[in-house]
């Protein structure tokens, strides 16, 4: 497929499967191997256990804050799998499926969400750190483009971003650098259809946020983004413009947060229960695992036999950092700057001289 | 060898002698390329390293600052220019969100190699945002590094050190000097470290710490009590963040008081935490209240009314007397 065929004022999802995971585009069925197959789905269903047992682990206190990405796997899964290992991941926070896939170890994604800052030093994987004011990254994204064009390398940049980010200056300020500077990023947006309990029709008056590529002279395509096909047919496009020198392009995956903004909001507040039902029909995991069967990839034994490895996996990872992850009293200070100035070593000392002698004092 | 420089002519030597050294260098900013920016500080730039290493943005502070911090996440050291130090304000969240804390937040992976130039103060006759000192503002972030230089030797020393720091550096031009004065200034790169005041003249009644454009109004203020039988210690402070507190304790020990002269407004300025440092260091030495002379609390005055708001020599020399006196 070509993004160029596709005007996002038609206003028209891109899909490739439909709710029974029955082919609509037969010419659109990546050109993967059963085991690429099998894998795509295997991380979709790692990506579910991560969330469900951060959720668990949270409500028994065992965690802190959590975002969970249910019924976004194919929207992260899907794009991200259109990247090579040279390519940049830029992620706002909200993209644990895109994480696995460029090769985050699970064991620094918990130490985030355990609150330890070590979880965001990830060795050997080209992606930025979890990015929490909304849109900001973008421009990063764009930088790292820009540098590509600059040395003349051929890598290109996935930049997430959510419904609610596109309200944001800096969304608007990266997209048009990114147009002028014709610099290799692909920006996508998870439109959740919430920002928190903001709806997504009070973010803006367009009909859907691809469009606001037009303005920009570049590409935007309005993609069904619990497809993982279409996910990850946009984005190869996408990806394979940029990499060939044609620029950046936008890139909207129509989908649903079926749990919480964070562990700390209550979505019944701002959302009708029947929404969600209908919206549970539609779960990505879902579309995919009819596909699947359908091709005799895929047994109910299988599936099980798989979730219960991921789910040995995921606990015996969470029991390696929990109790051992308290930060050193030195790494809050430590990495500032290159060197420590003065003012902060004398801060440092005296902390330390208190933690370590006098913190009995009454 | 040497040349006879002024301020805006050594920043410009600082990045072509450093840009021809260093290949991963880049500036941009808006009208910095072709037109070698509003006051020229990066002429020729564009003519002598192409389009690809020294270019016209769009006009988006944020998105200047944004993009370098991916630049250099990507392995280039971008120098970028704000037209204006009043026209930070949208880059703000960059600077203190992303710029100040990538390295503390990846835990050492990811380090910026940034320089964010921009000229600032006032004195220029100019209109409403392109006079303000807003150092305070950025000298409370954990992650930055603030340099104010106040001649052209050390502006072109202090750049190439801050293109070279390894971590973001924010480098405000004193621009009401820009042009006031000229200085040898050796070819070739030279650094002069950041973090390091100077001693600009020895003296024992007073201390008296200033940087950028009011350094040249304390060694005139200067003149006028030395008339007086006064003699005053002038430290140049060179950079606000991280501060080189021993320069001016030491000193204050010597001469039992201390004046702090900044153009920027009194309250909480870069003079409290100085002040405050000589309470915690040298209490037992003062003789005088420790003191500020300062910008008013009030939005910079237009044109017509800031002869009023830069503190003059005249002020100054008379703050000075009453201090020695007190």
């Amino acid at each position: 497929m070509r993004l160029e065929d596709y005007n996002p004022l038609d206003n028209i999802q891109y899909s490739v499967l439909d709710l029974n995971g029955n082919v609509l585009k037969e010419e659109d069925i990546p050109d993967f191997t059963d085991e690429e197959l099998f894998y795509l789905y295997k991380t979709m269903l790692y990506t579910r256990i991560i969330d469900d047992k951060a959720l668990s682990y949270q409500r028994q206190g065992r965690m802190l804050t959590y975002t969970p990405n249910t019924g976004q796997e194919a929207a992260q899964i899907g794009s991200s799998y259109a990247l090579e290992k040279g390519d940049f991941l830029v992620p706002a926070f909200r993209e644990l499926g895109a994480w696995l896939i460029k090769g985050v170890p699970l064991k620094n994604i918990y130490l985030y969400w355990y609150g330890n800052e070590w979880g965001s030093h990830i060795d050997d994987v080209k992606i930025l750190p979890i990015s929490v004011p909304i849109a900001s990254q973008m421009q990063h994204a764009v930088g790292i483009g820009m540098a590509n064009n600059i040395k003349g390398e051929k890598d290109v940049v996935l930049a997430f971003v959510g419904d609610g980010g596109t309200s944001e200056g800096d969304f608007h300020e990266a997209l048009n650098f990114a147009a002028v500077f014709k610099t290799p990023v692909v920006f996508l947006i998870q439109n959740n259809q919430y920002a928190i309990s903001t709806r997504r029709e009070i973010q803006t008056m367009s009909k859907n946020l691809a469009q606001k590529a037009i303005a920009y002279e570049i590409p935007g395509i309005l993609v069904d983004g619990n497809d993982i096909f279409a996910m990850y047919n946009a984005t190869k496009a996408a990806v394979n413009r940029a990499r060939n020198g044609q620029g950046p392009a936008l890139i909207e995956a129509y989908t649903y947060r079926l749990g919480a903004h964070t562990t700390s909001d209550d979505p019944s507040k701002y959302r009708a229960k029947e929404e969600v039902e209908e919206w549970k029909k539609k779960d990505p995991l879902l579309r995919f695992r009819l596909y699947l069967q359908q091709k005799g990839l895929l047994t109910d034994e299988l599936e099980e036999r798989t979730k219960k490895d991921l789910e040995e996996e995921v606990m015996a990872t969470f029991e390696s950092i929990e109790n051992k992850s308290d930060t050193e009293i030195e790494d809050i200070f430590k990495y500032h700057y290159a060197t420590m100035p003065p003012q902060l070593e004398e801060q440092l000392n005296e902390y330390k001289a208190f933690w370590e002698g006098g913190k009995d004092y009454d | 060898m040497t040349n006879t420089l002024n301020i805006v002519q050594a920043v410009n030597q600082a990045l072509m002698d450093e840009m021809r050294l260093d290949k991963s260098i880049v500036v941009y900013g808006q009208d910095v390329g072709l037109e070698g920016g509003v006051f020229r500080v990066t002429e020729n730039l564009q003519k002598e390293f192409g389009v690809k290493r020294v270019f016209d943005s769009p006009l988006a502070e944020s998105a200047i600052v944004g993009t370098a911090i991916g630049m250099a996440i990507n392995g280039l050291k971008p120098v970028v220019e704000m037209q204006f130090s009043g026209f930070v304000y949208p880059a703000f969240n960059q600077i203190i969100s992303h710029l100040a804390r990538m390295r503390n937040r990846s835990r050492g992976k990811y380090n910026l190699p940034i320089v964010i130039r921009a000229p600032y103060g006032g004195g220029i006759r100019a209109l409403e945002h392109h006079s303000e000192s807003m150092e305070a503002l950025f000298a409370h972030i954990p992650g930055l590094k603030f340099v104010v230089p106040s001649t052209p030797y050390d502006a072109k020393g202090l750049l190439i050190a801050a293109i070279r720091d390894p971590d973001p550096v924010l480098f405000w031009e004193p621009k009401r000097i820009y042009r006031a004065f000229k200085q040898e200034v050796p070819e070739g790169a030279y650094e002069i470290p950041i973090g390091k005041a100077k001693l600009i003249e020895e003296g024992d009644h007073i201390t008296v710490v200033a940087w950028g454009a009011m350094v040249r109004d304390v060694q005139k203020a200067s003149e006028i009590v030395k008339a007086k039988g006064i003699k005053p210690e002038i430290i140049d402070l060179r950079t606000i963040a991280p501060m080189d507190r021993e320069s001016f304790v030491e000193s204050v020990k010597k001469t039992g008081r201390i004046l702090v002269v900044h153009e920027a407004p009194k309250t909480l300025g870069v003079g409290a935490e100085i002040i405050a440092i000589v309470n915690e260091k040298a209490f037992l030495y003062l003789e005088a209240p420790p003191t500020r002379l300062t910008g008013f609390d009030t939005t910079f005055p237009l044109p017509r009314g800031e002869e009023h708001y830069i503190p003059s020599p005249e002020r100054i020399a008379k703050t000075i007397e009453d201090l020695v006196k007190y």
